[in-house]
């Protein structure tokens, strides 16, 4: 089937949804994606973070579909015409989305472990707007601890449902899942029962924000300060395959491989998750590929570095072609501007 | 003319004997007996009876979109969670004559081919719930649900499932999650209901006052029905009427008489109550646009308006509204539009399920500022940051909560934004117990 997304025209297999077809084409056309999560059935059509112009149905039926579709559920069609990044609805509809998502999360970025590797982060780097429009208080929930090794803080959580996913297709016995309605919904697990089971420290890496953290790590470190290397170990549970991630020469932190969409293919089990922080417990197997977009990937040997766009005085320049009322003076001294 | 409503008032017209001497389960008899389910379905097309629980959805065409593979359970599923603000004709119908949803419900069934069926209620109708239950059991006794109904060979069962009295799960998708025993979240569409409804097998649902109606045009045929009304809005339509009108409650008025007969006239609504004023009227149930009294008596064109589907629409949503569900709120020059805004938003900002973003932070959001402007803490941005979330939210959403949720705002704005004004402009006016903004010259001032 022949969809055509940005321009771009692609071969793709019949049954394919929109989001796989630009993720085949490249990073730079993929759509965000806060709550699809390919290993995990039903997921997705949530954030709506990735909806997509349909300027044409199908080669069949070239109407236009009358509203944005959500591309991470949306099958392809022959002759599809999609828009992305080239329509301004989408965009507008973007910082839309971007601006939901953030009324109700706080901004404690510098305080939160998910910061680097967060979602949302991207999300909002790419599509927001630097201005907030809201006065209006944040709802808050106080943290909760999910048995001895998950912290659920679920002032940041946007309700993406991967968690509950994982619970449910991973591990037996889910205990968790949504509570209540609306904007007061929470992740619980019901009476505050704790999450006990090999599988459970998963839904750590399968959340897009820093709602659910890994209680042997947190603030322990920035991720941008650790060094992400693959390792392996010939465990029973799970596959084995897991990321170190080092401080110096201490593994600060374990997690499940990520590809290059932030997906895990193959889930990790407790024990190699928090247990195993010796380095003679893994055999290892070199530098983890980071995507280029992320900002581990700066100043890492061997990985993927970053270099920005363009120089300092540009940057400053830009940042008050966007928003011209925020005084910027203070991130450059006026001299050096000049 | 009165199809659904005829003997509502008959003393006992609840029991089955008094149902039957009224002419109660003929079409029952007719259909099973000399009809095929595809000649039922024939005639519903025929009728044009449009869904009546908001969309308008042509009826038979929803049913012939039903897929048919062999081997699997088809499903019937009646809409009886009703729980749009300023609607309750559903209610009503059910509670004073419980068999003409039955009866409909078994004519129905038989034409869509389905051996199970579900009247889904919300929780808090529960006694009207054990109005349902007893006349199931009534109709049971007397051979006209279970096995081999009145020797034709076809059986079915119905049951009444209540629901925990949630307004989402009146929108189909999340009615049959929560009928599947699930968190009533909205499905993703497509797979839609009638490839894939309750139980993965394919599903109609409709509400029950198009089930209801499905039992006179079997005894009289879709010719007969569709003479009644106007144009493409054919039938009779129960409105339930609340609000400042001298005779609130439910009417079945045939479609195609004018708004202003309707508010006006002895018949109907009796007026305005108290000698007080019309000043803006919601049509069609809280999510559809409201619209002042001069915009709901004639349309921008300066035509009469009517009650049809098409001439409560006309003009789009710039000078229209929709008949939507049929919850008609009048009020008169007493009421505050923005408290009224705020009662809706809050309503919505309540019943959003939380699953998709934009519905569940922008209902929220819209509350709480529509509750800043009505106490008195309102900013001159407020209006344009209201009109701009219910844009984004507006047809962003999984399912339709989003659009009723934005379009109740966006048209309060849309018409009477220099109330809102008035209200940011003169918040300590504003705020005292009664105070309401008159605009010069508006046929409602003093």
């Amino acid at each position: 089937m022949k969809v055509t997304i940005d321009n771009i025209t692609i071969d793709v297999e019949s049954g394919t949804t929109i989001m796989n077809a630009a993720r085949q084409i490249g990073s730079h056309v993929a759509p965000p994606a806060m709550c699809y999560y390919e290993p995990l059935k039903g997921s997705g059509g949530k954030c709506r973070g990735c909806l997509v112009k349909v300027t044409a149905g199908s080669e069949k039926d070239p109407r236009p579909m009358p509203k944005l579709v959500p591309s991470c559920i949306t099958q392809v069609q022959d002759g599809m015409v999609v828009e992305n990044t080239i329509s301004e609805q989408v965009l507008e509809t973007r910082k839309g989305i971007v601006e939901f998502l953030l009324l109700n999360h706080p901004l404690d970025c510098p305080v939160c472990d998910q910061a680097g590797e967060c979602d949302l982060q991207n999300f909002a780097f790419e599509h927001g707007v630097s201005k907030t429009r809201t006065v209006e208080e944040r709802n808050t929930f106080e943290p909760v601890d999910l048995g001895p090794y998950i912290k659920l803080n679920m002032n940041r959580c946007i309700l993406c449902y991967r968690c509950v996913y994982t619970a449910d297709q991973i591990t037996d016995g889910r205990v968790h899942g949504v509570m209540n309605r609306g904007d007061h919904a929470e992740i619980s697990t019901y009476i505050e029962k704790a999450i006990d089971n090999d599988f459970s420290g998963n839904v750590i890496d399968v959340c897009p924000v820093g709602a659910l953290t890994d209680k042997t790590y947190r603030f322990k470190s920035r991720v941008w300060f650790s060094k992400p290397e693959d390792a392996s170990c010939s465990c029973g549970k799970c596959s084995g395959k897991v990321t170190l991630w080092y401080r110096g020469d201490e593994v600060i932190r374990v997690t499940a491989r990520k590809n290059e969409w932030g997906e895990v293919k193959e889930f990790i089990c407790n024990t190699c998750r928090f247990e195993r922080k010796k380095t003679s417990e893994w055999t290892l197997e070199g530098p983890t590929k980071i995507a280029g977009k992320s900002v581990i990937s700066a100043n890492k040997y061997g990985a993927n570095t970053i270099t920005p766009a363009f120089p300092l005085k540009q940057a400053a320049a830009q940042y008050k072609q966007i928003d011209d009322s925020r005084d910027t003076s203070f991130l450059v001294p006026q001299k050096q501007l000049n | 003319m009165k199809i659904l409503t005829e003997h509502i008032d008959v003393q006992g017209i609840e029991t089955i004997d008094v149902f039957r001497k009224h002419g109660g389960y003929t079409a029952v008899e007719k259909a099973l007996k000399k009809m095929t389910p595809d000649e039922v379905t024939e005639e519903v097309k025929k009728s044009g009876l449009r869904g009546r629980g908001g969309a308008g959805f042509p009826m038979g065409m929803k049913w012939s979109f039903l897929a048919k593979p062999e081997g699997v359970p088809r499903y019937l599923v009646c809409n009886a969670d009703e729980s749009e603000p300023g609607t309750f004709k559903d209610h009503y119908l059910m509670m004073k004559s419980p068999h003409t949803l039955i009866e409909g419900m078994i004519v129905s069934s038989y034409a869509l081919g389905a051996n199970t069926s579900y009247i889904y209620i919300r929780g808090e109708l529960m006694y009207v719930a054990t109005i349902l239950e007893k006349a199931i059991q009534e109709a049971k006794d007397k051979g006209l649900l279970g096995k081999n109904i009145l020797g034709s060979g076809y059986d079915l069962e119905l049951h009444v499932q209540l629901g925990g009295g949630a307004y989402i799960c009146g929108e189909e998708t999340a009615l049959l999650e929560s009928l599947e025993g699930k968190r009533g979240n909205p499905r993703n569409k497509p797979p839609f209901p009638a490839v894939k409804g309750l139980w993965q097998c394919p599903t109609v649902v409709n509400n029950v006052e198009s089930i209801a109606a499905t039992s006179w045009i079997v005894n009289n045929g879709g010719d007969e029905y569709a003479k009644i009304g106007i144009g493409r809005s054919t039938g009779t339509k129960l409105i339930s009427v609340s609000g400042h009108v001298r005779k609130p409650g439910v009417y079945e008025l045939p479609l195609g008489l004018s708004v202003e007969d309707f508010i006006y006239s002895d018949d109907w609504c009796g007026g305005i109550r108290d000698g007080h004023k019309l000043k803006a009227v919601v049509a069609g149930g809280s999510s559809v646009p409201i619209l002042p009294a001069e915009l709901i008596l004639k349309t921008a064109n300066g035509e009469n308006r009517l009650m049809t589907y098409e001439s409560l629409s006309d003009g789009g949503f710039v000078s229209g509204t929709m008949l939507g569900s049929g919850g008609f709120v009048v009020m008169d020059e007493r009421t505050c539009i923005v408290h009224n805004t705020l009662t809706f938003g809050r309503f919505y900002h309540h019943e959003s399920c939380g699953q998709c973003s934009p519905c569940r932070e922008g209902t929220g959001w819209m509350d709480k500022v529509l509750y800043r402007i009505e106490h008195g803490k309102g900013r001159q941005e407020d209006i344009d940051l209201l009109v701009d979330v219910a844009k984004k939210i507006e047809g962003n959403t999984i399912c339709p909560l989003g659009d009723a949720a934005a379009w109740p705002v966006a048209a309060a704005i849309r018409h009477f934004r220099d109330e809102f004004e008035w209200h940011i402009n003169h918040p300590e006016k504003a705020t005292q117990k009664g105070a309401v903004f008159m605009r010069e010259g508006a046929s409602w001032s003093m």
